[in-house]
């Protein structure tokens, strides 16, 4: 039986009243932005608490990457695609946005495949895809590369900073953190499976629930996390079948095999973690950018007082921070939670604090 | 008439009378045009409005309208929603050596035959040509005129409490057609602008005694960006979010690039703000005409401090706030 969202609210309610404070640490940046445009926050008792975790693939691009970015994008001769996501990012006082307004040839696009054509139209170019995101993006830049290389493309390479969700989670979730259970990210757990994320009760301890985008998924996801809560269950439940299989994406996942290869990756905020990136293989080395252009790999420092760190740990909320909607606004970023519409920071300031 | 627009076609000697003659005069010939001197004379009223925008839209011709469609509709809904009547229009144009002599009679046709659908003459206008890279294709200003009488005077543009927000269509369509055609998306059936004069259904609801507080085209910034300019300090707006009207496509295209139809440009519809007796009859009115004919209140004024809410299906309300720089598709 389907129940209906009043359902939901008063299940949610009834389950919590027998709980102390909760603390739900939604993963998803997908999550963060629906939660905040939905107002599921106004739905939910008092003693639930909702925290955002580093799910915002904007958000946890280290400084050091989206460097290299620029680094590349300045370079003569180069056309610089990516996302439209990446392009307010600021390191210093320098993004990917001011370099196009200044007139660089830097391309948004919707799909990676989109660069294949640039390439083509361009041969006298350096033409350069930064791939950002998680087990969502990474099979298109991967078919990004394999066509590239199928199509004998020399002037296509790509800057990857693909990071993995689960090795973060665990590196995030291991020891005491307040954290009692999590909304894992639908989007990736349809490439991923829900299997993906079963190391969160077996390992961590916790019961998680891998959720859909709609706010009745959202509610749903929060019920079944209550529930398991105050039944002291712990497992991981997939609320989201219509799209997500326990085994995900088999296709999806070989090409993430075929063309990547496990590395270690700097998350902003959460540091190096094992395992958590994506490199480029070494049969398709000639595609990498990080390879063919000469790239400085000291470390940026953060804005002064910027806490996006803090807070894509879940350890902060947006207005615990002394420049939120002062000095730092969607307009004028200083960190990338502000700018990324699934940015923590950005959520809060469009549609409301706590 | 050659094929390509040259620089001596802006020089102001033979080739310019050939672009005037062969081009722009028999698409837009009127009385107060013909005369072809350095001023159009016409006659007005005592008060009149007065607007003018430049359109640098890519691509040039989009589904559902072009640029010249674009750049008469835009100057006569802003003097349209004055409350004036738009009367006589300027065109000047900056065109890049090289342009297809072609694809610019299309834009002169497309802007006579719009001008023709809003009542409005095209009274004067300027041509000076680039060298090739000089401006992307074609970019062109136009500026209008429009009369307002003692039965139609310009309107408070002052919302007040109570009064209901009405939209006079889908809303979000152009923007996103634009995008769609713009990335490439391969929408089949394409997004479709919904880029026309409005003057049709401003008169509706004005020449048939409706009061109207304030009237805007919701155009970049969308919807969101009229609503901020139009609460003030002690009033609130409160719009149903299930009652806004976005057509299924358009609403698809914004889940996938991200995007909030709200903050979406539009060029064909109007929003009114209304004192809550008149809005039945301004439905009513806007419902009898084809292009108002999904119209909907979607709102209502609130004492307040100047903030914009959102009602979700839901029963929850979250803040709308004035859009910000350019709004740029979100994928990952």
């Amino acid at each position: 039986m389907r129940y209906g969202f009043d359902d939901l609210k008063r299940g949610i309610a009834a389950f919590a009243a027998g709980l102390g404070r909760i603390t739900i640490m939604e993963v998803c940046g997908t999550h963060t932005f629906c939660i905040r445009k939905y107002g599921i926050r106004q739905l939910l008792p008092e003693n639930i608490r909702l925290v955002s975790g580093p799910g915002c693939p904007v958000c946890v691009t280290a400084q050091r990457d989206i460097a290299a970015a620029i680094g590349i994008a300045r370079q003569k001769d180069v056309i610089f695609t990516c996302f439209g996501d990446m392009m307010r990012v600021p390191c210093g006082d320098v993004s990917l946005y001011s370099l196009y307004e200044e007139g660089r040839d830097i391309r948004i696009v919707t799909s990676p495949l989109d660069v294949l054509k640039i390439a083509e139209d361009n041969p006298s170019k350096q033409v350069v895809y930064f791939g950002i995101g998680f087990e969502t993006t990474a099979p298109l830049t991967a078919a990004l590369i394999e066509a590239a290389d199928r199509m004998g493309l020399e002037n296509l390479s790509v800057l990857s900073v693909h990071k993995t969700m689960p090795e973060a989670i665990k590196h995030l979730l291991s020891g005491n953190n307040g954290i009692d259970a999590l909304i894992c990210p639908g989007h990736v757990a349809a490439v991923t499976g829900s299997d993906a994320f079963d190391f969160i009760p077996s390992l961590l301890g916790k019961p998680a629930a891998v959720s859909g985008f709609e706010a009745y998924d959202i509610m749903s996801a929060i019920l079944c996390l209550t529930g398991m809560l105050s039944r002291g269950e712990k497992k991981c439940v997939n609320m989201y079948p219509r799209a997500v299989r326990r085994e995900g994406n088999r296709e999806a996942l070989r090409l993430i095999d075929k063309v990547f290869r496990k590395s270690s990756a700097v998350w902003r905020g959460l540091g190096e973690i094992e395992g958590s990136g994506l490199e480029i293989r070494d049969s398709y080395s000639k595609y990498n950018a990080a390879l063919r252009f000469e790239i400085s790999t000291d470390d940026v420092p953060e804005a002064r007082g910027c806490i996006c760190s803090q807070i894509l740990c879940g350890k902060k909320v947006p207005t615990d921070c002394i420049h939120f909607g002062r000095t730092c606004t969607p307009r004028s970023p200083l960190g990338p939670c502000m700018v990324s519409s699934e940015g923590s920071c950005a959520a809060y300031y469009r549609y409301g604090g706590e | 008439m050659e094929e390509r627009i040259t620089l001596a076609h802006g020089s102001g000697g033979e080739a310019y009378r050939e672009l005037v003659e062969e081009v722009f005069l028999p698409a837009f010939s009127n009385e107060c045009l013909a005369p072809l001197t350095d001023s159009a004379v016409c006659s007005a009223g005592e008060r009149i409005a007065m607007t003018t925008d430049s359109y640098v839209i890519k691509p040039l011709f989009f589904p559902g309208g072009d640029i010249g469609r674009l750049c008469i509709s835009g100057t006569v809904n802003d003097l349209a929603v004055s409350g004036a009547r738009p009367r006589y229009i300027s065109v000047g144009m900056i065109i890049e050596a090289g342009f297809e002599t072609e694809t610019l009679r299309r834009i002169v046709q497309s802007m006579a035959s719009t001008a023709k659908e809003a009542g409005v003459l095209i009274v004067t206008g300027d041509t000076k040509v680039v060298e090739g890279g000089g401006v992307d294709g074609i970019f062109i200003n136009t500026a209008g005129i429009g009369v307002f009488s003692d039965d139609r005077p310009p309107l408070p543009q002052r919302i007040a409490v109570g009064d209901k927000i009405i939209i006079s269509g889908y809303m979000a369509s152009h923007g996103m057609a634009v995008m769609a055609a713009r990335e490439n998306m391969g929408f089949n059936p394409p997004i479709l602008s919904d880029v026309a004069p409005v003057i049709k259904l401003v008169n509706a609801v004005l020449d048939n005694g409706c009061i109207v507080h304030a009237m805007r085209d919701p155009t970049r910034g969308g919807v969101a960006a009229t609503l901020c300019e139009w609460v003030t300090g002690d009033t609130d707006i409160e719009i149903f979010e299930e009652s806004l009207p976005v057509r299924p496509d358009v609403a698809a295209a914004c889940g996938i690039l991200g995007m909030d139809p709200l903050y979406i440009a539009n060029e064909g519809i109007i929003l009114m703000s209304v004192p809550e007796r008149c809005a039945d009859d301004a439905l009513r009115l806007l419902h009898s005409m084809d292009a108002g004919k999904n119209a909907a209140v979607i709102g209502e004024v609130k004492a307040g401090s100047g903030n914009v809410h959102a009602v979700t299906g839901y029963g929850t309300k979250r803040r709308i706030l004035m859009p910000r720089g350019e709004i740029l598709p979100r994928i990952c």
